[in-house]
């Protein structure tokens, strides 16, 4: 609950104070927030496996966003920061499907 | 444990994966328990834990919603370089192309342009020429300075030779237009004389006093008719009478349709 909570009071701030995100940051910014995305999922799953954790939630959390953002960030380096990026949304992507689909099962035995 | 990883690695993870194996799941994640589960964490609680779960949802809820407004706000400014370059590659060779199809239609402006201008000047020469040939040809009226003639008889008519001789000295001395009576005269005039003693002009009845209207030069003319054994002289043999008057500006004002030619057809231009 006030995980939710806190999602929706950090939305409004963003609505309302509408910040201008820096451009050293822009590359960065979509692929932490998939990131992100992915640990909250892998959170919920934990939670219903009973296997939830505070502590390693919130670095599990931190190290996903940091993570993906130097992989782009390096990836940039190389010349291959499209690709990357890719990548990094890629597989972000099949975990946040694989950890709904882990989720699903919990609730609706389906 | 971490929460993430522990699909990936988890001996649960794997088991979760194929939908056949529901009868393998432990008891603690029927679904009855894990909404159980699900409403107890739900319930808030003050604890250091929760709030910085709630802290890093907030994070994440306001990094998601400041994204998606950037990335509706700008459309080029969250490019890459090397799509940057892409976009302009394609803006370049489009301004490129448009370019060249300007060249294209101002060249084929410029020569309807040109095309047009030939078509007028043409057009005009050929007015022009219309307007010369209108009056040489008796087709058109015309106005101008002249002589006007008239001869009179007294008891003798005169002979359509006499006539004619007037019309060729009027011809040597340059006259342009020239009607007798109501007859306009050209190239192809003649005088013969008619039954009962009329004279015909281009096969019109003229009947004395014949008036003539000549458009030339009025000096030249006069003298040319009045020269001791010219035409004014052999109509006044005949017994005629003869007024030579320069007028100014006279109006020659009888006209004819030339006809076309039956036999004769223009010399097919030189390719």
């Amino acid at each position: 609950m006030i995980a939710i909570v806190g999602l929706l009071i950090g939305a409004i701030i963003g609505l309302v104070l509408e910040p201008e995100v820096p451009a050293a940051l822009q590359p960065y910014l979509p692929i932490a927030v998939v990131a992100a995305l992915d640990a909250l999922f892998g959170g919920l799953r934990a939670l219903l496996d009973g296997t939830f954790d505070d502590r390693v939630f919130i670095v599990s959390f931190l190290s996903n966003v940091v993570v993906a953002a130097v992989i782009v960030f390096l990836g940039d380096q190389l010349g291959v920061g499209t690709q990357l990026s890719t990548a990094v949304v890629v597989v972000l992507g099949i975990r946040i499907f694989s950890n709904a689909a882990a989720i699903r099962r919990h609730l609706f035995r389906a | 444990m971490t929460t993430d990883e522990a699909p990936q690695r988890g001996a649960p993870g794997a088991q979760e994966e194929p939908p056949g194996t529901p009868a393998a799941a432990p008891a603690a994640t029927t679904p009855a328990s894990s909404w159980r589960t699900l409403r107890r964490v739900l319930a808030p609680r003050a604890t250091k834990a929760q709030l910085t779960v709630a802290l890093l949802a907030a994070l994440l809820g306001f990094a998601l919603v400041v994204q998606v407004q950037q990335h509706r706000d700008d459309g080029l400014g969250s490019l890459r370089q090397d799509e940057l370059v892409r976009v302009l590659d394609e803006v370049t060779r489009r301004g490129e192309e448009l370019e060249s199809e300007v060249v294209a239609l101002r060249a084929q402006r410029a020569e309807l342009v040109t095309g047009a201008d030939t078509e007028l000047a043409a057009r005009e020469a050929a007015e022009q020429r219309a307007l010369v040939q209108g009056i040489l040809a008796g087709r058109l009226p015309a106005v101008g300075p002249g002589v006007r003639i008239v001869l009179g008889v007294t008891d003798r008519a005169i002979p359509p030779l006499t006539l004619y001789n007037v019309l060729e000295e009027l011809r040597n001395a340059g006259a342009e237009a020239v009607q007798v009576n109501d007859v306009r005269l050209t190239a192809s005039s003649y005088f013969v004389e008619g039954p009962e003693g009329v004279v015909l002009a281009d096969g019109e009845t003229i009947r004395p006093p014949y008036v003539w209207l000549a458009i030339g030069d009025p000096s030249t003319m006069s003298s040319a008719l009045q020269i001791p054994g010219g035409a004014m002289a052999q109509v006044r043999g005949v017994g005629g009478t003869t007024t030579v008057t320069e007028v100014d500006e006279l109006e020659v004002s009888a006209t004819r349709d030339p006809v076309a030619p039956r036999f004769a057809t223009p010399v097919p231009p030189e390719g």
